[in-house]
């Protein structure tokens, strides 16, 4: 029988209450909200907080809302309501291709957004999405409220720029061609379009490799792309080399395929379990070209 | 610490460490040995019960976080004394070898027939696609809930206060 080491648990209702509790408990104390990446971690003694401050109340955190032109994904929005999310599938459909295909059905009621991105797994499959579309990252301290980059989010495997101390609050990704600005500078609007492409072993797995492809066109070029990679060690699941190669481009099947072969020599897959480092990097750059592919399909539908 | 859990609609009260995992909680405090423990690491959804009326793997909470919430067992699908239609699904079409995975199975088809009465083949397999089955009983699984989608309960007629 597999049983976490003794902690202390506390129970928040705000973000306010939360900041106070992490204060208090120090560097040992840890948040949690599904679980489900750290309580396995705490039955293998993998971690072992001493205090662990619950956050699953705290409402505040629980929402999916457009707001100055941005889409904010709250840190505690459960896997299967940012799937289930009309407003989110209708700007980015990226979030619900790579959600379709995030652990199962039951994990996915439980585990959250924020605890995903937090655990920073480095084969973890909305760090490449959100990379992807050039998302921040809204984390809170005891000083006060910071906005980063995700591609500055993530220091390494498992690791983030979250302090002891500070929790993350939302994810927010600009609407480009909405209210708030940020269109091209023509004044028009950008056609946008996204997609997320996963191999894995089994259905639930992590992936061997995932790509995600986010597209801003404007008279009929690419005025702007985001390629997000995972478990292929890409630096921070991005693949701004290929980013290159798109952006001031016409889409053509010639340019995603060069993306994609871009994208496959910039990362660094390692061999393991799931499958040789070779059949990895050639995966990286087959599901690039296919994510753009269809992520530009949806941009003119 | 003092926890109470609504657990098939009956207030629970009870001590207990804060690291019990909800699946010893409900088997080895309230005796509800319907939820099957399994693997331990949220793989095979044996433990499957509704917290809050969604389906979670319960060796991965804390009876603790299921304080002042309500979780329902496979003890809590037959209504006074009718088997749900899942679970005559799985007797009917002979859904279960060993049985261990059974009650998982049962209440997470239950919940998909509640959002989807009329699920296809492929939405069933997608439901359970977090759940496993080690006698490789799936087909028969699969038609258990199709037999319970064609054959609902019948429902209560509506009693005007």
């Amino acid at each position: 029988m597999q049983v976490p080491a003794n902690f202390e648990y506390e129970k928040a209702t705000t973000v306010e209450e939360t900041l106070a509790l992490l204060a208090r408990h120090g560097d040992e104390a840890r948040v949690v909200a599904g679980g489900h990446s750290l309580l396995p971690m705490m039955k293998l003694r993998l971690a072992q907080p001493e205090a662990l401050i619950d956050i699953n109340d705290v409402a505040e955190l629980a929402r999916i809302r457009i707001e100055g032109g941005m889409l904010c994904v709250g840190a505690l929005v459960r896997h299967a309501e940012l799937l289930d999310s009309p407003v989110a599938g209708e700007h980015f459909p990226i979030l619900h291709d790579a959600e379709r295909v995030i652990a199962d059905p039951v994990v996915r009621n439980r585990g959250t957004v924020g605890g995903s991105l937090c655990q920073a797994d480095p084969s973890e499959d909305l760090s490449a999405a959100f990379g992807a579309l050039k998302a921040s990252a809204v984390i809170r301290g005891p000083d006060g409220e910071r906005t980063v980059s995700l591609r500055e989010f993530h220091t390494g495997p498992y690791e983030t720029v979250v302090e002891p101390g500070e929790l993350l609050i939302e994810l927010r990704i600009p609407i480009r061609p909405g209210v708030g600005g940020g269109g091209p500078p023509s004044g028009g609007r950008y056609q946008h379009g996204s997609a997320y492409e996963k191999v894995e072993r089994r259905v639930g797995d992590w992936p061997l490799a995932a790509a995600g492809a986010a597209l801003w066109l404007e008279g009929g070029r690419i005025a702007d792309a985001g390629i997000g990679l995972t478990a292929v060690r890409a630096e921070h699941f991005v693949a701004p080399e290929a980013e290159e190669v798109l952006r001031g481009a016409v889409p053509s099947e010639e340019v995603f395929a060069e993306a994609g072969r871009v994208a496959a020599e910039h990362c660094d897959p390692g061999s393991d379990q799931r499958g040789p480092a070779d059949y990895k990097r050639h995966l990286a750059g087959e599901l690039t070209t296919r994510a753009l592919r269809r992520a530009y399909g949806r941009s003119q539908a | 610490m003092n926890i109470t859990v609504t657990v098939n609609g009956q207030p629970c009260t009870r001590d207990v460490e804060p690291r019990l995992l909800l699946v010893h909680f409900l088997r080895d405090e309230l005796d509800l040995t319907g939820t099957h423990w399994g693997c331990d690491t949220s793989n095979c959804g044996a433990c499957v019960v509704w917290l809050d009326d969604v389906p979670v793997k319960s060796c991965t909470v804390l009876a603790v976080m299921a304080s002042g919430r309500e979780v329902r067992t496979v003890e809590g699908l037959e209504r006074d004394g009718e088997l749900d239609p899942v679970q005559k699904g799985f007797s009917e079409c002979h859904g279960l070898q060993c049985g261990f995975c059974t009650p998982g199975m049962m209440m997470t088809s239950r919940w998909l027939l509640d959002r989807s009465p009329d699920p296809t083949e492929a939405e069933i397999r997608e439901a359970l696609s977090g759940q496993i089955c080690r006698c490789t009983g799936y087909e028969n699984i699969v038609r258990s809930v199709r037999w319970a989608a064609e054959h609902p309960a019948e429902k209560p007629e509506e009693v005007t206060p």
